[in-house]
């Protein structure tokens, strides 16, 4: 990893005393993709806020290249952002408000003056920004007269354009159709890697964070529920929570029973964890595409097939078994009504802490908050995309 | 529902055609007309003799504005930044004179600004040397800043207020510093209060009289004193009276066209 850029010290957040971030702590890396994902409403913006400095935070500390910044003025910060609500200048066009950032910067010339970039410069660069969101020839335009995804997207260019060390950027392609999100997905993705620039990436997408990201920060109720590269974040999730946020999951309550044995849906499975008490209560996670299925004695647990489901690539497919019902991923499809069997192999089977059972070593706080019968939305943003053309 | 809005605009129609059309049409005959009813340009000749109450009215106005919108416009920025509660109790303060008579207001101020008047016992009691404001064209600027500032406060007030603090964030975030972020986003984006700002306290000043009677002591004559002259006062002459409104009005729409277009014009300037 390369050095250490900015580092949240037991930051905490409050408004009005209600707790909005929870003393989180986060190392940010030179040149690092670090998201940010979580529900909404968990501090992702405050998270970022934070950082840009338009939030102080309650108690803690913010460290810029080792150097505390709880007090540094927003325009004082190395850091640009591109708002979730865009924030674009309604009384510039387009080009002006990308040009914003270069007209009042101040470059330091050979005599020790400052001087202001020449318009050629700036002429140029504004254009090139403006290309690379595919925006180019809308320069003129009055922002109003913009749909949604040109807004955001002329707030992205605004952003990149100061070529700014960090740029915090707050689910900057929400409001983008799939194709256009992917596009700009890659665009990002080259900037960040072409200019060295780090990003600190919102989003609830978790595609998107697993598919960009070096590093993927799940928050929930204004706390860091893991801090890992996208591939620990998928195959170690530390809980249930994460486990479901990341992808889709069956999460089933269940006991341990000892090192490497827990048991669950009414009998004992082998699994490849370790270190829990003696029928210590857990959160077992499944990942659906992890079951498999069998003629219906050849697996461990048996059930009905309740509903199928084409989605593109696989069946998704749901089947009680007893009182809980399991999805499965499979590229067959069985009938509905049809009695299948259920394989479930060692390294499938994820064992995990039940946050909610954990006795008084959590805060008021972080009990009261952690749902016991987590109804997380599933992760896959896509449903949810703008129609902005 | 057309009909219907027509017939719920008919009350208004009617107003407007009873005591603003219907005036309007008389001022205009009056004006072009001499004592025997004969039509004229006659009074409109005459106003040349009248140049410098003209000046001196659109001076005095012109000078009243500015000074309206160098207090009022600190203030109202001042006031956005505050707190609700703040910034609501200031704009019953700056409101509560307006709800005195105007005539009241004007004859207090009469008061503190004569000579041996409430000012001169403060400054005597200071020892500082006295001030003889009083009926001199000062005292009226005076007199028509304090009692049109709100006028100018309020609007420029709301527009800023209306301003989004995201913009303002955005601009900070992209480097600009307060005096930056006030120089490019907010004085442009309040301009549109600063203009109706202006208006508001520019077309009443221009057309004022008791407060040129009142402080001006008689002897800096304006155009309100001059049209109540021909009207009310001993040299009855409504139909120039009636020429001398129409040009003031002429003048007013011409200077509000202007500055309209002057806004319209930053807008584009700012925007290319
Ligand atoms: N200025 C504020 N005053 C009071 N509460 C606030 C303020 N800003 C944020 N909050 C609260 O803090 C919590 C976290 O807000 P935040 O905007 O950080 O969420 P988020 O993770 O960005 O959500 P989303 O994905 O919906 O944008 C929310 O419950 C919100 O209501
Ligand atoms: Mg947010």
């Amino acid at each position: 990893m390369p050095k250490e850029l900015i580092r949240l010290v037991d930051c905490t957040m409050a408004f009005d005393g209600e707790i909005v971030l929870n003393a989180i702590n986060l190392t940010i890396h030179d040149k690092e993709f670090l998201t940010l994902l979580g529900p909404s409403g968990c501090g992702k913006t405050t998270t970022l806020r934070l950082i840009g400095g338009f939030e102080t935070p309650t108690s803690g500390g913010i460290f810029f290249d080792g150097a505390r910044i709880n007090d540094v003025p927003p325009h004082k910060r190395r850091v640009n952002t591109v708002f979730q609500k865009y924030a674009l200048f309604p009384h510039l066009n387009v080009f002006e408000n990308v040009a914003f950032g270069l007209r009042i910067a101040k470059i330091p010339d050979g005599g020790g003056k400052k001087s202001r970039l020449p318009e050629g410069e700036i002429e140029e660069r504004v254009q090139g920004a403006l290309e690379l969101v595919g925006l180019k020839g809308y320069h003129r335009r009055r922002v109003h007269q913009l749909s949604g995804g040109q807004q955001q997207r002329v707030a992205i260019a605004r952003a990149i354009v100061n070529r700014p060390q960090v740029l915090l950027l707050d689910e900057p392609l929400g409001a983008l159709d799939l194709k256009l999100r992917k596009e700009m997905q890659h665009e990002l993705k080259e900037i960040q890697r072409q200019v060295g620039i780090t990003f600190v990436y919102v989003t609830h997408d978790q595609e998107e964070a697993l598919t960009m990201s070096d590093t993927v920060v799940v928050m929930n109720h204004g706390n860091i529920q893991q801090i890992g590269t996208p591939v620990d974040i998928y195959n170690e999730p530390v809980n249930a929570f994460v486990a479901d946020f990341i992808g889709e999951s069956n999460i089933i309550q269940g006991v341990m029973h000892k090192d490497y044995s827990v048991s669950f849906a009414g009998r004992l499975f082998e699994c490849v964890d370790s270190g829990f008490d003696p029928n210590q209560p857990v959160d077992v996670v499944v990942r659906p595409e992890d079951v498999r299925m069998t003629p219906p004695d050849g697996g461990q647990l048996r059930g009905t097939v309740n509903s199928v489901t084409f989605k593109g690539v696989f069946y998704e497919i749901f089947i009680d078994v007893g009182e809980i019902e399991w999805m499965v991923h499979s590229t067959s499809a069985p009938k509905i009504g049809d009695e299948v069997g259920l394989l479930l192999t060692p390294e499938d089977i994820h064992v995990m802490d039940r946050p909610d059972l954990f006795p008084e070593g959590a805060e008021a706080l972080t009990l009261e908050d952690v749902d016991p019968e987590p109804e997380f939305e599933d992760g896959g943003g896509d449903g949810e995309d703008g129609e902005e053309a | 529902m057309k009909r219907r809005g027509g017939l719920l605009a008919f009350p208004y129609a009617v107003w407007m055609i009873l005591f603003t059309v219907v005036p309007m049409l008389l001022v205009v005959w009056f004006a072009l007309t001499d004592e025997d009813g004969l039509p004229t340009v006659g009074n409109f000749i005459r106003l040349w003799d009248y140049g410098a109450v003209f000046g001196r009215s659109l001076g005095l106005a012109a000078v009243s504005t500015v000074i309206c919108l160098l207090i009022g416009y600190p203030l109202a920025y001042v006031l956005s930044r505050e707190t609700d509660a703040m910034r609501n109790t200031a704009m019953l303060l700056i409101m509560l004179p307006m709800w005195i008579n105007i005539l009241l207001r004007t004859y207090a101020w009469m008061s503190i600004l004569e000579n041996s008047g409430l000012l001169n016992q403060l400054l005597s009691f200071l020892r500082l040397p006295a001030l003889h404001i009083i009926n001199t064209p000062s005292a009226v600027a005076l007199g028509m800043v304090y009692n049109y500032l709100p006028f100018m406060v309020l609007p420029v007030l709301t527009v800023i207020t209306k301003i989004d603090d995201s913009v303002v964030e955005a601009a900070q975030d992209l480097g600009g510093s307060q005096a930056t972020v006030f120089r490019r986003v907010i004085l442009p984006l309040s301009l549109p209060g600063v203009l109706s700002g202006i208006t508001m306290v520019f077309v009443p000043a221009v057309s004022t009289f008791i407060i040129s009677k009142l402080l001006g002591g008689g002897k800096s004559m304006l155009l309100g004193d001059l049209i109540e002259m021909q009207f009310l006062g001993n040299t009855y002459n409504p139909y120039l009276g009636s020429a001398i409104s129409l040009v003031m009005m002429v003048i007013v729409l011409i200077s509000m066209a202007l500055m309209n277009r002057f806004g319209e014009g930053e807008e584009e300037v700012m925007g290319l």
